[in-house]
């Protein structure tokens, strides 16, 4: 069986995605295109064309002409509040439309409802993340075709290459006027940016914005304009506000996770990156957040202002801008009811497609622009290689995210996690599936201090300069793995089978690794 | 000193990692009834493994007044636990029932006998004014402690955000505690989300004479050091103390002055002392 750059072994052919040959990951920045972009189809208008609202999901559904066989995409800004996916999928199914490939960019544990079309043979295929029940169907083999893993830079690559067509694309519409012109910002299901949709709108056949909140043309700001889409179809709800933005995001009082919060800070402040103009992305976890609480505090002691602060944006993020310590915020997906009312009205709060965000194949992705970034995993290994698809258990639960995009662009990537989660070590000999190589993770904080990736010998040096005391110890990697082994004992290997039911791509296009069925 | 729950195995294992000057096991009041039994066992290992960095680690037994406490000393004692804090203790008596009962168990279990002291938490009107006998009572008391709930109630009053019902009690047991040669160790701060009110009290009973202060959040850790640590102009100012009295008495001479001040004996004790807590004397006690 051959094996790529990062040590995994790979079959020459994966039943449901084709042949690998050529298609080996063969290092972070190894594989450049050599074509042009792909399109969509063209399509005209005439003056006074009239309204493009053609009714409910099932009249938008006929008049798109969406037969079975085809690929139709969604985007995940309604998070675990979307009912968008849900009422397609069953419109589609009482239509008689089956064997669909679906490719959302995320889906949530809402979406387990189409779990028995997926049993039906409405949805036969899934090229997106599966977070929650679906991927646990997906693990015990519950479909014929093996889930395509992309990062959110990777998916825009492969629909601007031309290595997915998008037949339809279903845009959830928090507001859109009768042109089809889009915005995320306002409506009762306001999400703020709808960056991942954007380069759907641009490549799909056909585009089909969904809304609960027809306004009047022209509707302003526009995220998406009417160019692009061919129908409007109205809905009674789009989701839930509960579960697509949450209140006001607050800083965790685990004492366990500040300190990890506070060595990450440390190695931060340490590094040659913290200076004025440093741009970083922390996202909303728990441990990321209260690294922003104390770079806050760092950066007002040393008089520090950041250029940019990217990625997923929260309330804490939109303070930092207010306060003037961030210049600007570029913002893929607002987390919180405070970001999604900043970029409704702050010119300085930028919304960007996942496209400008974090494609490894355009003239200058915003990963590329960042110092810094917090990440986390589900394990990391003794070459720093991290694993945020599969659970311990060898579960496909978990997306990719941004993981990849943003460790590959950052200067400085660190993963900020506990040592153990539970009774399971998150430091590991060898993680079980493989999503971001240790070739661009340069730091592991735990709460046992800070581990750097040997060949950062720069950040090294930069941390000895810095903490000359012993307040914030310097561990290695094997003293960690060694210290997670001797705490939680050796875990049982995870079983599985040799069917492969996830193809997990680098976010260049090619195979870094592959999820197997697990053993019943 | 972090207080840690006994049945706690993540905190247990990782309290350490806070930076506390030490570490108390608690098998008291944080563990139910129905869960004493799992506690001492995790205890006994958590204690066996020995990871704890650089802190002095003690074990909260249950009262002496209760059937728990022997079997709590029969699981710590042998692992060669720093002390043991017994709390209520109210009579010189309940210490030498302690003193006897740890010797047995040090003496079956090969721990140098007298090795593991006893700190005593005064939680009752009648331990309190006992305080200089209790102190007094064995040589393994090395620290006296007033207590914070249990005392606020058996005066018939209430914890305070001033700590006005705890004024007098924490002015005797300094005095208690000095007079028997022993530390005074002040009672947790309760309210974790306070960190202005655990500065006023700490620096309070600093200024007292206290030695040191008993935590139950990790957040009140570096708020304690802070109040605790000698500032750079004390460090500076005992550095040249101690360097004075050292040539004074190699200078064979018995006093001598600095800045224009005699500096004497009590001076010179008190410089060392500020430079033990400043870590600067090539030793320092955990305290705290």
């Amino acid at each position: 069986m051959p094996v790529n750059a990062a040590n995994r072994d790979i079959p020459t052919r994966i039943d449901g995605y084709g042949d690998t040959a050529g298609k080996l990951y063969e290092g972070p920045f190894a594989r450049k295109p050599d074509a042009r972009r792909s399109g969509g189809r063209i399509r005209a208008s005439v003056p006074n064309g009239g309204s493009k609202v053609a009714g409910g999901i099932k009249d938008a559904i006929s008049a798109a002409g969406i037969r079975s066989g085809m690929t139709i995409s969604f985007h995940h800004h309604l998070r675990n509040g979307d009912y968008v996916v849900n009422q397609v999928i069953d419109a589609c199914a009482e239509m008689g439309i089956r064997d669909l490939t679906i490719f959302p960019t995320a889906l949530f544990g809402i979406h387990k409802n189409i779990i028995p079309h997926i049993k039906s043979g409405v949805v036969s295929r899934i090229m997106g993340s599966v977070n929650g029940p679906i991927g646990q169907l997906v693990s015990e083999g519950g479909m014929d075709t093996p889930v395509i893993l992309r990062s959110h830079g990777g998916r825009p690559r492969a629909v601007i290459s031309g290595e997915v067509h998008i037949d339809a694309a279903f845009i959830a519409a928090p507001a859109a006027d009768r042109t089809g012109n889009i915005s995320g910002r306002m409506g009762r299901s306001a999400c703020g940016s709808i960056g991942y949709a954007f380069t759907d709108a641009e490549y799909a056949d056909c585009v089909i914005a969904v809304t609960d909140n027809l306004q009047s043309y022209p509707i302003s700001p526009i995220s998406i304009p009417g160019i692009y889409v061919d129908f409007v179809a109205v809905c009674e709800k789009i989701g839930d506000p509960a579960g697509i933005v949450s209140g006001t995001t607050s800083v965790t009082k685990d004492p366990l996770r500040l300190l990890i919060a506070k060595y990450a800070s440390s190695l931060i402040e340490s590094s040659p990156y913290f200076m004025d103009g440093i741009s970083f992305q922390t996202g909303a976890g728990g441990i990321p957040l209260a690294v922003t609480a104390f770079m806050k505090e760092a950066m007002r002691r040393k008089d520090i202002r950041a250029s940019f602060g990217l990625g997923g944006i929260t309330g804490y993020f939109v303070d930092l801008l207010k306060e003037g310590l961030v210049k600007k915020l570029m913002d893929v997906q607002s987390f919180d009811l405070d970001a999604v009312k900043s970029i409704a009205c702050d010119s300085d709060h930028i919304e960007i497609s996942a496209d400008w965000y974090a494609n490894p194949w355009n003239c200058g992705a915003a990963v590329n622009m960042l110092d810094v970034v917090i990440l986390g995993a589900t394990e990391v290994d003794v070459d720093f290689n991290a694993n945020v698809n599969t659970e311990a258990d060898g579960a496909l639960l978990h997306g990719i995210g941004g993981h990849q995009d943003t460790a590959a662009g950052a200067k400085l990537t660190i993963i900020a996690q506990p040592l153990l989660r539970g009774r399971i070590p998150c430091v590991v000999d060898r993680v079980h599936t493989l999503t971001t190589p240790g070739q661009v993770v340069d730091a592991i904080v735990t709460e046992y201090g800070v581990t750097i990736n040997p060949r950062r010998k720069d950040l090294m040096e930069s941390w000895q300069e810095f903490n000359c005391g012993d307040d914030t110890p310097l561990v290695s990697i094997d003293e960690l793995a060694d210290r997670a082994r001797g705490l939680s004992g050796s875990m049982e290997p995870v079983h599985t089978t040799d069917r492969i039911v996830g193809v997990v791509e680098w976010r260049d296009g090619t195979v870094i690794d592959v999820v197997r069925q697990l053993e019943s | 000193m972090l207080y840690l729950p006994g049945n706690n195995p993540n905190m247990l294992l990782r309290g350490h990692l806070f930076k506390p000057d030490g570490l108390i096991i608690d098998l008291e009041d944080s563990v139910s009834r129905h869960e004493k039994d799992a506690a001492r066992i995790l205890a006994r290992d958590v204690l066996k493994r020995g990871e704890f960095g650089k802190c002095e680690v003690t074990v909260r037994i249950n009262g002496t007044e209760t059937d728990l406490w022997r079997e709590d000393i029969s699981f710590v004692v042998p692992q060669g636990v720093s002390g043991v804090r017994a709390p209520k203790v109210e009579t010189p008596q309940a210490v030498k029932d302690l003193d006897e009962e740890i010797s047995s168990v040090e003496s079956k279990s090969g721990v140098q006998v007298g090795s593991t002291k006893i700190f005593c938490l005064l939680e009752t009107a009648l331990g309190v004014w006992n305080a200089y006998d209790i102190a007094k009572s064995s040589p393994r008391v090395t620290a006296i402690i007033p207590g914070g709930e249990d005392l606020a109630a058996d005066l018939r009053t209430s914890r305070s955000k001033e700590g006005t019902e705890l004024e007098w009690v924490r002015r005797m047991l300094i005095v208690a505690a000095r007079a028997a040669g022993v530390d005074a160790l002040d009672t947790v701060f309760p309210n974790i989300s306070d960190g202005d009110g655990l500065r006023r009290e700490a620096g309070f009973v600093k200024q007292l004479g206290f030695d040191g202060k008993s935590v139950i959040h990790p957040s009140q850790i570096p708020i304690i050091h802070e109040i605790y640590t000698p500032t750079d102009r004390e460090i500076d100012t005992a550095q040249r103390i101690v360097a004075a009295a050292k040539e004074a008495a190699e200078r064979g001479l018995g006093a001598v002055a600095l800045d224009g001040r005699m500096i004497d004996a009590p001076v010179i004790r008190r410089a060392e002392f500020t430079l033990e807590r400043a870590g600067q004397m090539g030793k320092s006690e955990n305290r705290g």
